[in-house]
């Protein structure tokens, strides 16, 4: 258990429903659901969740801070913003379901292995480096995520639909040795830099 | 004018009607057959010119009985009123071409029905009268509200503003009523964010400073006889002086009382002090007066409180109430503001199953609710174990677990029952109906009612309006709310139904409105809902009358008290016009002047009934006028086409429907009758409440009849008909219409 996640605990003690309010993106949503349950029956991989969106409200307010934080749901979610559209009480859902899943990071205490989350920490690693997705990379990165053997299995099935992509140009091999960047790369650095101190301070501010 | 008879048949062309008949012939039959003294074609009837020939021949030729050959009676209604004399319309138009095809093999038979609806009317105009007014009673504005409370007092406010004197009834020493006993009320206004005053203060003083309603407090009612237009109120006080006015018509905002939490031992509420209702927390909150709320046991603030809603009611269980109380949702809310607002730290929790907070501003209310940190659990307490803090045990309906909460205060959220006074006979439950049969059996016994009666009614059918199931009075909640089954007398507020603040206030001005109207119609002798304005009544022959007492049994409305000697005593003004007293009468004594046993008797007598070996079977119809017969023009309206033997008469209820009629159709020779009326029972939509019900009771026995006659069941048949059926309808004839082509036709032709 992290620090952070331990100086949590003991500052909201029982109240995971003010913890929410004050450290999870649009946390304070959370009360002015209704139960109406439209967000759970409108979400395209709603049967795959383990509590969807309506019922993890009502355990933040009956206080299971575990079972939510540590919960795969939020990770499921697809940004499809189907629920955001439909609520009755126009709550921010999906930016909702990617606060919970990001506090639960800063503390420590996601998931592990759950393959969404892992798709994402890849993406923004490869995205971050030089500010352009390198498709050749993130895709060897993904088919190896699971360990080499079953990297071989995925990459000679996904063989086929590879090269049609390198015959049709969508993808170079180029991209094995550096491959394309933003124009300004220094820029782009300079940038998240920035984002990364403010989101930093917010953070720092809110706890 | 009256004596001789003029009958002036008036044929349309319009709208078709000329392609289709032959109106040469429907002249000749209203001539021959109908005995019209006048006969006229017009191209367009209800047109000016049209309306003008009319209007010249009552004028010039003494025409006092007219008969139009045109469209629906429900349709042109302005066009067509005629002062002074009997109007019958033969339906040509929705009722014959409408519904059939425009194909020359059917031309026959579709002008056997026109030539049929043509006869009907006819023979219908000789045995109308012109309906006078009985004179009963005059105009009489003064308005009695029964009750101070903020619908007693908005109502008298309301009435008093358009120009009709009230005097308020309060049996308690204050108005005010239940929400003087609140420290703060529901919002009434936008942005319904925050609890408001209860604005009773203000009332009592507008109404304290208005020169035209009197108050009575301390005082009940202890005898109202009369009817409207012409009430008797003793109006008695607590130290027993009594005096007696009179009024136009009556308001009952008689309120309710909360539920008796002493049966809701589950919840701790005889043992724990806290375990209180919504009612008591409202004398805390007052004795708090916007500081901490300090708990009844030992004083403490509370830092704590769970409400528990529906509790006692919205279920089945013995001595529970079955229905929602309506307000309850929003008082917690507005409860647990009282604490929010006071310190948003102290949690608040709301146990519901279903949150509902009625009304504009409600769903407002809610969020702001949820805004100030108030916790919504959707949940089902099963108990409340009492010990220090008491223990609330529930389960969690979303995570699906049992929980045990531990809180300073729980609030029970319950609901209302109504003051609306004794059931009437027929509402008593089954061991009280043991005690109406030994008084039925001679032995006279007082039957035992613990309920205190409000308007101890001089009526021989019960000293209070009639109640549903759940003692609310009753009222059709759509078609025609406020309305009681005792005409002139109306209810408002939780009387009624069980309501907010807001609503009833709302109600108290729909009553205090409906109040007005009575008074008016009844001082000209008119019909209230929903035969506006008929000044017909009933009226029996004594020397033909049994005393049955069947009439002052079956009228809806009470409308019939007895003579000493026994005979029907009918209250004009009491009298809605459905004529059930006329279809329960079995010596056919009762009539109105405009509709009795020969305006109908007669008609189905002038439908010309081929022999048995045209195989042209007849089917007569008799319609609700309400709901069936609006149900079979719209049908024709769509052009949805129905049997061609079919003759359809308009009744004012299923419940006037004599059974004479049943039997002389059956001997001149109908091969099926078809009654229509409103669905019936605890869902009824019977515009005259129990007509179509009683008529559904009577016609059960026509069965028996029809085999003693050695006539099929299946030629007499019931059915219930909402005004949206109109695609059921039209196959309902035709299916019977197969049904007869299967047993036959009658063996009753000549």
């Amino acid at each position: 258990m992290s620090d952070l996640n331990t100086g949590m605990v003991e500052k909201y003690r029982n109240n995971f429903l003010k913890e929410v309010e004050a450290n999870v993106e649009e946390g304070d949503w959370v009360k002015m659901c209704m139960q109406c349950g439209v967000c759970s029956g409108s979400c395209p991989l709603g049967p795959h969740w383990d509590h969807p969106p309506q019922e993890l409200f009502m355990m933040i307010r009956a206080g299971k801070r575990d079972e939510v934080l540590q919960s795969t749901s939020m990770w499921m979610c697809t940004s499809c913003y189907n629920c955001i559209v439909r609520c009755p009480r126009e709550l921010p859902i999906t930016h909702i379901m990617h606060g919970l899943a990001h506090y639960a990071t800063r503390l420590g205490i996601e998931p592990k292995g759950q393959p969404t989350r892992q798709f994402a920490q890849l993406f923004w690693d490869n995205l971050a480096k030089n500010g352009r997705v390198n498709e050749l990379w993130l895709g060897v990165n993904l088919y190896f995520m699971n360990g080499f053997v079953e990297g071989i299995k995925v990459a000679m099935g996904m063989a086929g639909i590879g090269l049609g992509m390198l015959k049709s140009g969508r993808l170079s091999l180029k991209e094995l040795i550096g491959g394309h960047t933003v124009k300004d790369k220094k820029g782009f650095k300079a940038m998240i830099k920035k984002a990364q101190e403010l989101e930093a301070a917010r953070v720092d501010g809110s706890n | 004018m009256a004596d001789e008879i003029k009958i002036g048949a008036y044929i349309c062309k319009g709208c078709g009607l000329g392609d289709r008949l032959d109106i040469g012939q429907l002249e000749m039959t209203a001539t021959r057959d109908g005995k019209a003294a006048i006969c006229q074609q017009h191209d367009f009837l209800c047109s000016d010119a049209g309306v003008k020939m009319i209007q010249d021949d009552i004028d010039n030729e003494g025409v006092n009985r007219v008969v139009i050959a045109a469209c629906s009676r429900r349709a042109k209604t302005d066009a067509f009123a005629f002062d002074n004399v009997t109007l019958s319309r033969a339906n040509l138009r929705e009722g014959v071409i409408w519904v059939r095809p425009d194909e020359d093999d059917q031309q026959e038979t579709t002008q056997e029905m026109a030539d049929d609806y043509v006869r009907m009317a006819c023979a219908e105009a000789k045995y109308m009268k012109v309906p006078q007014a009985s004179g009963q009673q005059g105009v009489n504005k003064n308005i009695l509200i029964a009750g101070g409370g903020i619908s007693g007092m908005t109502a008298a406010l309301e009435a008093s503003k358009a120009g009709y004197p009230c005097t308020i009834v309060e049996k308690t020493g204050a108005l005010g009523g239940a929400t003087a006993q609140l420290y703060k009320k529901i919002p009434t206004k936008s942005p319904y964010a925050d609890p408001e005053d209860n604005g009773v203060a203000e009332l009592i003083a507008a109404v304290e400073a208005d020169s035209n309603i009197t108050v009575c407090l301390n005082s009940t009612l202890t005898n109202t006889a009369g009817a409207p237009g012409r009430f008797e109120a003793d109006i008695t006080t607590e130290s027993g002086s009594t005096e007696t006015k009179s009024f136009g018509a009556i308001v009952q905002a008689s309120g309710f009382k909360p539920y008796d939490a002493n049966q809701l031992t589950e919840f701790s509420y005889t043992k724990s002090q806290d375990v209180i209702t919504q009612a008591e927390l409202e004398a805390l909150a007052i004795a708090a007066d916007g500081g901490p709320i300090k708990r009844p046991s030992d004083g403490k603030e509370v830092e704590n409180v769970m409400f528990i809603q529906c509790a006692g009611q919205r279920s089945k269980k013995e001595g529970h109430l079955e229905h929602c109380s309506g307000f309850c949702c929003s008082a917690s809310i507005k409860q647990a503001m009282y604490f929010k607002d006071q310190n948003p730290d102290i949690d608040t929790t709301v146990l519901y199953t279903d949150l509902r907070t009625p009304g504009a501003g409600g769903e407002n209310f809610y969020r702001s609710g949820q805004k100030k940190g108030i916790i919504f659990t959707k949940g089902i307490a099963t108990e409340v174990v009492h010990s220090k803090n008491p223990i609330v045990k529930f389960k969690d309906l979303i995570l699906d677990e049992d929980v045990e909460d531990e809180v300073d205060l729980v609030v029970l959220a319950t609901g209302m029952v109504p003051n609306s006074g004794q059931p009437t006979r027929a509402e008593l439950t089954q061991s009280d109906n043991d005690d109406i049969a030994a008084d039925k059996a001679g032995e006279e016994r007082e039957i035992r009612i613990d309920v205190e009666s409000i308007l101890n009614l001089d009526y021989r059918q019960g000293k209070d309006v009639p109640h549903m199931e759940n003692g609310f009075a009753d009222s059709h909640f759509i078609c025609f709310p406020y309305e009681t089954q005792r005409t002139g007398i109306y209810t408002a507020g939780p009387t009624r139904r069980p309501m907010d603040t807001t609503q009833a206030m709302d109600d108290a001005m729909g009553a205090a409105m409906k109040a007005i109207s009575e008074a008016e119609n009844a001082g000209l002798g008119k019909a209230a809902h929903p035969r506006v304005a008929d000044l017909s009544f009933p009226s029996f022959r004594a020397e033909g009358c049994t005393q049955c007492k069947r009439c002052t049994v079956e009228c809806p409305f009470g409308a019939i008290n007895e003579t000493e000697d026994g005979y029907p005593e009918f209250n004009e003004s009491r009298c809605r016009r459905c004529g059930t007293c006329m279809g329960a009468c079995p010596v056919r004594v009762i009539s109105f002047e405009n509709y009795s046993i020969d305006t109908v008797g007669q008609q189905l007598k002038a439908v010309d009934i081929p022999d048995e070996f045209e195989e042209k079977p007849r089917m007569l119809i008799l319609a609700c006028e309400n709901d069936a017969y609006p149900a079979l023009d719209m049908a024709a309206q769509n052009k949805i086409e129905y049997s061609a033997f079919t003759r359809v008469i308009p009744v004012r209820c299923l419940g006037s429907v004599s059974l004479s009629w049943i039997t002389d159709s059956m001997n001149s020779g109908f091969d099926g009758i078809m009654l229509m009326g409103c669905p019936s029972g605890d869902d009824y939509q019977c515009h005259f409440v129990k007509g179509s019900g009683t008529a559904q009771e009577r016609m059960g026995k026509v069965g028996d009849t029809l085999e003693s006659l050695s006539l099929e069941k299946e030629r007499v048949q019931t059915f219930e008909i909402s005004i949206t059926d109109i695609h059921k309808v039209p196959k309902l004839i035709n299916d019977m219409a197969e049904t007869i082509e299967q047993i036959g036709m009658s063996p009753f032709k000549f």
